[in-house]
This record gives C-alpha cells, structure tokens and sequence, in this order.
C-alpha cells in the first residue's frame, strides 16, 4: 500500500543553480509531516513543486497513485485536490470572508451558493470565526485573516493540506490561535505538510519530521528522534542555532 | 556523480516536444485557413476591382512616395518635440495635483480645471481654436506657422492625458513608502524625486508610452491647420490624380512610425509582470 502522496526522486534546478536534489519523501494519509531547515535549504521550492506551482527537472509526485507530475497532466483539477496557505494571506479584499471561502467551491467544484455558504458558515462557526463572516478582510486581525486563509484552502475538502511558514508574518499570540486551528484539523484527520520555524508546535504536531539542508533529505525521523537526538552535526548546528535564537 | 536524467524525465521531456510540434502545427493550420477565407471573401466582393484601383495603385503609389515621405519628416519633427513637452508639462500638472498643502490650492484648482478642460475637448477642437484663433489676435510675437501652433494644440491636449497618468502613478506607491522616507528625514521633494517618481513611472510605463503612441499618429491631425504633413502632402497627390493610394502610402508610413514604440511598449510591459511575477508568493 502506497502512501497517499509520495515524492520520488525529485530534481529541481534554477538554471545552474540545484536546488533540490533526489529528494524522496512519503506522506501517508492524515499524517502530519513537518519540513525543517534554514533559509535556502530548498524548503519553499519542495512546497511549490508539491503543487506543482514549479516544473519538475526531474522525479515523480504521487497523489493518491495518480503520478501528477505526468506531462499533460490536468493541473487545475490537481490544484483543486491539494489546498495551499502561505506565509501572505492572500485573501481577496474585494470579497468578504464567506465570499473568499465560497469562491473555489462555487467556481470550482460547482457547489451552490445556499450549500457553500453554510458550509463556510459552519466552518467558521467550529473555528470560533462566526462573527466575522460577512467582514472584509481587512478589518481582521493578521491572525484572524490565516485563519480564514486556512478555512478556504480545506473549504474544497482537499485530499492533502500544504502550509507554508503560515505563521511566520505574525506576533506570538497571534500565533497560537493559528497553531490551534492546525491541531483541530489534524485531529479531524487532514493529511497535511508543513513547512515551519515553529518547532516547539512541530515536536506536538509532527508524525515525521523531514530536515531539509542544500537541497537534500539530510535526516529524517519521528520528532523525538530528530529533535532529541539528532544525527547528523548538520542538524545539530541548525538545532543549536535554533536554540541560540530562543526558538528551540 | 554527474547528474543523468532518469528514463521517466526523458519520457516526458519527449511528451513535451511532442506537444509543442502540435501546436505549432496548429497554430499554422489555423492561421492558414483563416488568411484564406479573408482572401477570398475580399477578392470575390463585387467592387473589389474598382477598389483596387482607386486604393492600392502601385503607380500612384510610387508617384506619391517621395513628396508624402517629406511630409513624414515634418510630423516626426512635431512629435518628438511636442512628445519632450508633454512629458514635461503632464509631470509638472500630475505634481501640481498631488500637492496637499493649503497654500497651493489654486494651484491644484488650476491644475484640475486644466485637465477636466483638455480631455474634454475634442482634440481637433483644440487644433482649430489654437491654430484659427490665436493668429486673429494679431499678437506680433505670437508665431502664427501652423506648423507651431498645431503643436502646441497637440501639447495642450495630450498632456492632460499624461498628468492624469502620471497623477495615477504616484497614488498608485503606497503611502508606507513616502513615510518610510519622510522618517529617514528626506524632505517632501527630496522623498518625491527619489522614491515616489522613480516608483511611479515604471508603474504606468506601459499606459504612458501608450498615450504616446497615439500622439505619433494625431500628429497628422495638424493638416487641418494647413502644415504639410504626410497627411496632407497625400490630399494634394490624390486632388491631383483623383486616386486615393496616397492616403494608403501615409497610412502605413505613419503605422511603421508607431510599430517600433508599440513592441518596446509590449517589451517592457512582459518584462515588469515578469518581475513581479517573481516578487510575488506564488
């Protein structure tokens, strides 16, 4: 039994320039995999390959056994499996926050509007975020505006979360309540990747942790494993460094 | 190890070029059937023949050639000076508008009657009022060539266009970078000509040079005042020949005129969504 998505061998360089190098990951279904690594490590360009926002120089990504790095394959209908959040918001200022959430749906996946908008409605609601759907979003707070960043990707029931230092742009308490809503859908079973600083949430989170280091899979492992005990002096020098930065 | 690409990158680095001979050989296809189809539905139109003649003359064409191409000379004279002056005069009235101090409401209030006044008035209005009513004034340092004060009309004009586009420009910097500025103690002007313009020029770059491309071609438009352009050293051939393939030959003088500015507008236009393509997350 495969894993839901698998990344095999993957290549991808700018120009002369390698970026990665025969990476190899698997996600199994409702895991949590968690990429750590500094800046340039390569981290941001697995993430867009992943939706295939970059072309592939080399390898294979597997969802669900499909192989959508196939040449041909129907980005858009892929895109609509994998939801995406990122570091910027990105969310519509012409639109309020039920309307952001309802656009894929509607447009998308040709849900009705009446039907998209309880959807949203209940989901914000569960995420403590009742009172703010018919806001516009820059009247939210920067941890509010994540958080209904988040809601719209998994508004599509995606089959794979993908969230990219989504905390990164904001305060510590802002943080938290970012983080909380990660947990919930963890546990709700979302299968998801995340790309983080934030160690303290992946050592909770993570099923697996994966440490990114010049474009390579340099170690991975169980959060116990990787943050009690690392192998490799690489890791240790990016855990110390961590540390030194009060981020450990 | 050198680096060798797998079998399953080979494979689709072939589906790839695959896929790019087809539409290639699409594109050609399409572009064929429908150049066809124009052919034939122009060459089988009943006056076709008539028009052929009065139109497209080689003859007439060759005749009128060297007098029209003259006059060619005289309109790329006109819009590079009138292009300098609408530049200048377009940026001075967007600054004007963007002022926000008290003392120099009449200046934005001048500025603005300006600009609701000449992109409200048809431009060839403004050619006959400049060109027709300032030499009635009989004012003795006044220049009365048409050559002049068609010019000046276009000028006038067209640099209420530009201010407009300009003025949407420095709106268009966000506020943040002129209080960056200000706190790094630049003064209002010094933080204008060094962070505020340089932003909003290369913002509006492809609408500018897009206003610009159509000043070439109204440069004909000073004919009407008289001045012997393309335009109108073309009305004396056909006046002489009664055949209309002058007018044909200035046509697409002044199109080969404009070509070169619209693909450096294009150019550069994909060049700044490149770059912020590459700004921007994903």
């Amino acid at each position: 039994m495969s894993a839901l998505f698998e990344i095999k061998n993957l290549r991808k360089s700018f120009g002369e320039n390698l970026v990665l190098d025969d990476v190899s990951i698997d996600f199994p279904a409702q895991s949590a995999t968690v990429i750590i690594g500094a800046s340039g490590s390569g981290k941001s360009t697995l993430m867009r390959c992943m939706n295939l926002l970059e072309e592939l120089n080399d390898g294979q990504i597997n969802l669900d056994g499909i192989d959508i790095s196939a040449y041909g394959t129907d980005i858009d209908s892929v895109r609509g499996q994998i939801g995406s959040v990122f570091q910027a918001f990105n969310l519509f200022p012409h639109l309020t926050v039920v309307d952001n959430i309802t656009l894929a749906p509607r447009l998308v996946h040709g849900v009705k509007k009446d039907v998209a908008d309880k959807n949203a409605r209940a989901l914000l609601q569960r995420f403590g975020l009742a009172d703010k759907a018919d806001e516009f979003p820059n009247l939210l707070s920067g941890g509010q505006q994540q958080r209904v960043a988040i809601i719209r990707a998994v508004a599509t029931n995606p089959k794979l979360l993908l969230l990219d230092e989504v905390t990164s742009a904001l305060d510590p308490v802002l943080i938290a309540e970012v983080l909380t809503l990660i947990s919930e859908l963890k546990r709700e079973g979302m299968t998801m990747v995340i790309a983080t600083h934030e160690m303290g949430f992946a050592k909770k989170i993570a099923d697996s942790v994966v440490f990114l280091h010049k474009g390579r899979v340099h170690e991975s492992g169980t959060p116990d494993a990787i943050f009690g005990s690392p192998k490799t002096q690489e890791l240790k020098d990016f855990l110390s460094a961590l540390h030194q930065a009060g981020r450990l | 190890m050198t680096y060798q690409p797998s079998a399953l990158q080979l494979q689709r680095e072939a589906a790839k070029r695959r896929a790019s001979r087809r539409s290639t050989l699409i594109a050609l296809s399409s572009t064929l059937a429908v150049g066809f189809l124009l052919v034939l539905v122009i060459t089988g139109a009943q006056g076709y023949e008539m028009v052929k003649n009065s139109f497209f003359n080689w003859h007439y064409a060759k005749q009128a050639m060297p007098s029209v191409f003259h006059g060619l000379l005289l309109n790329l004279r006109v819009l590079i000076i009138a292009e300098f002056f609408v530049l200048l005069l377009g940026l001075l009235i967007a600054i004007a508008r963007t002022t926000t101090s008290p003392v120099l409401y009449p200046v934005r209030l001048v500025a603005t009657i300006y600009t609701d006044l000449f992109r409200g008035l048809p431009l060839l209005l403004v050619l006959l009022l400049v060109g027709l009513g300032i030499p009635g004034l009989r004012i003795s340092w006044i220049p009365n060539s048409a050559v002049v004060l068609g010019t000046v009309a276009l000028v006038l004009t067209y640099s209420a266009y530009v201010a407009e586009v300009i003025r949407a420009g420095i709106e268009g910097v966000n506020p943040t970078q002129r209080q960056a500025a200000r706190a790094l103690g630049l003064t209002q002007s010094q933080t204008l000509e060094h962070v505020v313009l340089p932003q909003a020029f290369r913002n509006v770059t492809p609408p500018l040079l897009n206003d610009l491309v159509s000043l070439q071609k109204d440069s004909g438009l000073i004919s009407v005042l008289g001045a012997v352009d393309a335009i109108r050293a073309a009305g004396i051939q056909t006046a002489q020949s009664f055949n209309f393939t002058p007018y044909l030959v200035a046509g697409a003088l002044f199109v080969l005129l404009t070509i070169p500015l619209t693909r450096f507008t294009d150019w550069l236009t994909r060049k700044q969504d490149a770059r912020q393509r590459a700004q921007g997350q994903w």
